[in-house]
């Protein structure tokens, strides 16, 4: 259970067992069967692909509903800077987070600060030589996942401090429990998500042990009751500290723009993501130094938990930034915060190898011949008819016991033209034995 | 052991000058070789050497091919060509001799580290050419066990 938890769930009633799912999936991971989608758990990343494309609205991110923050004493939200390009007529940041407070929270910690202590950290790492190149941002769950199943060579290039996320969170509940003097088991802290991924990191989490975070509020779960205080904020304090560059982790490139590098790429959308690993993984790309891989296109602003359109809010989001009023995390603050926080990843990166055929390597190598062999049998159109994606999975369903030939509506088609066939010289051979039969009459 | 002697094979035609499928061959390779669950640390070196020699057939030769073979103990990736051969492997071996044409260059290749390159990733390397006829690179690997 612990192993394969999943925020990206299929809501069967939903599902009309069309093929845009199936084909969308980067790791290949959801089939159609019996007319249902149906996810591959140990493949899922959950990086919410599907979400997006299905036009039925079939698959869906489980987070925690808003009510969920009464089971705690004293409340805290981690607003994910996406959350700030969301509302139209160029809102402050500042009002959000005092939107946030009126909502039933006790205390707010922005994400982007949390990205900003992040980037102080990161920038320590970079001054090693002894360190891997390229460093692989560790920001986006999905990725981290996607590395884990299909570029497991990589996986010693993610950057092992953790993200924005865990570490905001653990600043929050110290300052929070220090300022007010409460005990730490008292206080929940949620994340305000744009992001499927980040969910199954609160309940599953890469590099560390257990998540200082305790559950995950969608944005367009938060976003009703927001809007409707945002009107009747007057006058407040000022709680916004983030400073431009952390606001702007929300976008693609947002990472690399505050490291202050040269030599870096940042890459957004999952599938451009893929194309760029596979040339790190070639060392074809040996000059550069520190690379960000979003899965979602745009960056966090494209999030599949959002409400506003992710090109809208990246460009609100890149005019909002310049206003921020905080500070990069100054060297002696980062010296005092580190010893007191886990920032550092703690557990080991493991690889997920679910692409591999067998354990054996005989074994995978005669499954590769079957493959082949069935594959040049299909038709080739990888229309998903099937239930499999292309027709090479489908040729790899049948070998793993998945699938059968019949599942191919052109194989089908085949076979029952043969019958047919079959049918028809049986038939002819009827009048022959009825002659027979009248005779003995 | 009679498992030993199971193998497979995969043949890739590669045609002179064909930059849109450059890298096409080493990357069916690469996907071969994690369907098989070859260490990826090993997956990464063949893959390189792969690239380099598919790319030397496509700048270099008037055409070839190249073939995988995959053995429980060994990856063999051959490259083999029709032409034109390369008078002098000593010379060729050396990090930065190139012989790619301007318009190679132009498009970022012919930096004289093919051969270098595919020597420090291959366990072994036998390289035969004759001018006129052509070139044979094979380019071996051992799978440890474990």
């Amino acid at each position: 259970m612990k192993e394969y938890y999943h925020s990206v769930t299929l809501r069967k009633d939903k599902c009309r067992g069309c093929t845009n799912c199936i084909k969308r999936c980067p790791t290949e991971a959801i089939r159609v069967r019996d007319g249902k989608a149906r996810i591959i758990a140990e493949r899922c990343i959950d990086c919410g692909e599907c979400i997006r494309v299905c036009p039925y609205h079939a698959k869906v991110a489980v987070t925690d509903p808003l009510s969920s923050i009464e089971r705690f004493r004293y409340r805290i939200a981690l607003p994910a800077p996406t959350l700030y390009g969301q509302f139209k007529d160029m809102v402050d940041p500042n009002a959000i987070l005092i939107a946030l407070k009126k909502i039933g929270f006790d205390y707010v910690y922005e994400v982007a600060r949390g990205a900003d202590y992040v980037t102080a950290f990161v920038k320590e790492a970079l001054k090693d030589p002894q360190r891997k190149r390229p460093f692989i941002s560790s920001a986006c769950p999905a990725i981290v996942r996607l590395i884990q199943v299909r570029f497991p060579e990589l996986i010693d290039n993610i950057v092992d401090v953790d993200s924005p996320m865990e570490i905001a969170a653990q600043l929050a509940r110290m300052e929070f429990c220090e300022k007010c003097g409460v005990k730490p088991e008292d206080v929940g802290v949620f994340f305000i998500t744009p992001c499927a991924a980040k969910m199954t990191s609160i309940r599953n989490p890469v590099g560390r042990k257990k998540s200082s975070v305790d559950g995950a509020i969608s944005i367009q779960e938060i976003y009703g009751p927001l809007y409707n205080q945002l009107s009747k904020l007057k006058d407040e304090e000022v709680v916004q500290i983030a400073s431009p560059f952390g606001v702007g982790w929300a976008n693609s490139g947002g990472a690399c723009a505050s490291l202050g590098i040269d030599s870096y790429l940042a890459v957004d959308g999952i599938q451009n993501v893929i194309r760029v690993l596979e040339e790190i993984e070639d060392e074809k790309l040996t000059d550069l130094e520190y690379f960000e891989g979003l899965a979602c296109p745009g960056g966090c602003v494209g999030g599949p938990l959002t409400v506003e359109n992710g090109f809208v809010a990246k460009n609100r989001i890149r005019k909002l930034a310049e206003k921020a009023r905080g500070k990069p995390v100054p060297e002696d603050a980062l010296q005092a915060v580190a010893p007191k926080i886990q920032w550092r990843f703690s557990e080991k990166i493991l690889p997920k190898p679910v692409m591999k055929l067998d354990d054996d390597i005989v074994e995978a190598m005669k499954k590769m011949e079957t493959i082949k062999r069935i594959y040049e049998t299909l038709p080739g159109l990888d229309c998903g008819s099937c239930g499999s994606p292309s027709c090479r999975t489908l040729a790899e369903d049948i070998v793993r016991g998945y699938a059968s030939e019949m599942d191919c509506i052109f194989k089908l088609r085949e076979k029952v033209k043969q019958l047919a066939q079959e049918m028809i010289v049986l038939s002819e051979k009827i009048p022959g034995g009825r002659k027979e039969t009248e005779r003995q009459e | 052991m009679k498992d030993g002697y199971y193998s497979i094979e995969q043949v890739f035609r590669i045609k002179a000058w064909d930059f849109a499928s450059a890298g096409e061959a080493s990357s069916q390779i690469k996907k071969i070789l994690k369907q098989l669950g070859i260490d990826p640390a090993l997956t990464r070196r063949v893959t390189i050497a792969a690239y380099e020699a598919e790319m030397n057939l496509i700048i270099h030769s008037v055409g070839g091919e190249m073939r995988l073979k995959v053995t429980p103990q060994s990856i063999i990736v051959t490259a083999e060509d029709r032409g034109p051969g390369i008078p002098d492997i000593a010379l060729a071996m050396q990090e930065g001799y190139s012989t790619a044409p301007e318009i190679a260059r132009e498009l970022g290749f012919g930096a004289g580290m093919g051969l270098p390159n595919i020597k420090r990733c291959a366990d072994r390397l036998n390289i035969q050419s004759s001018v006129g006829k052509g070139t044979l690179l094979e380019m071996y690997f051992d799978i440890k066990a474990g």
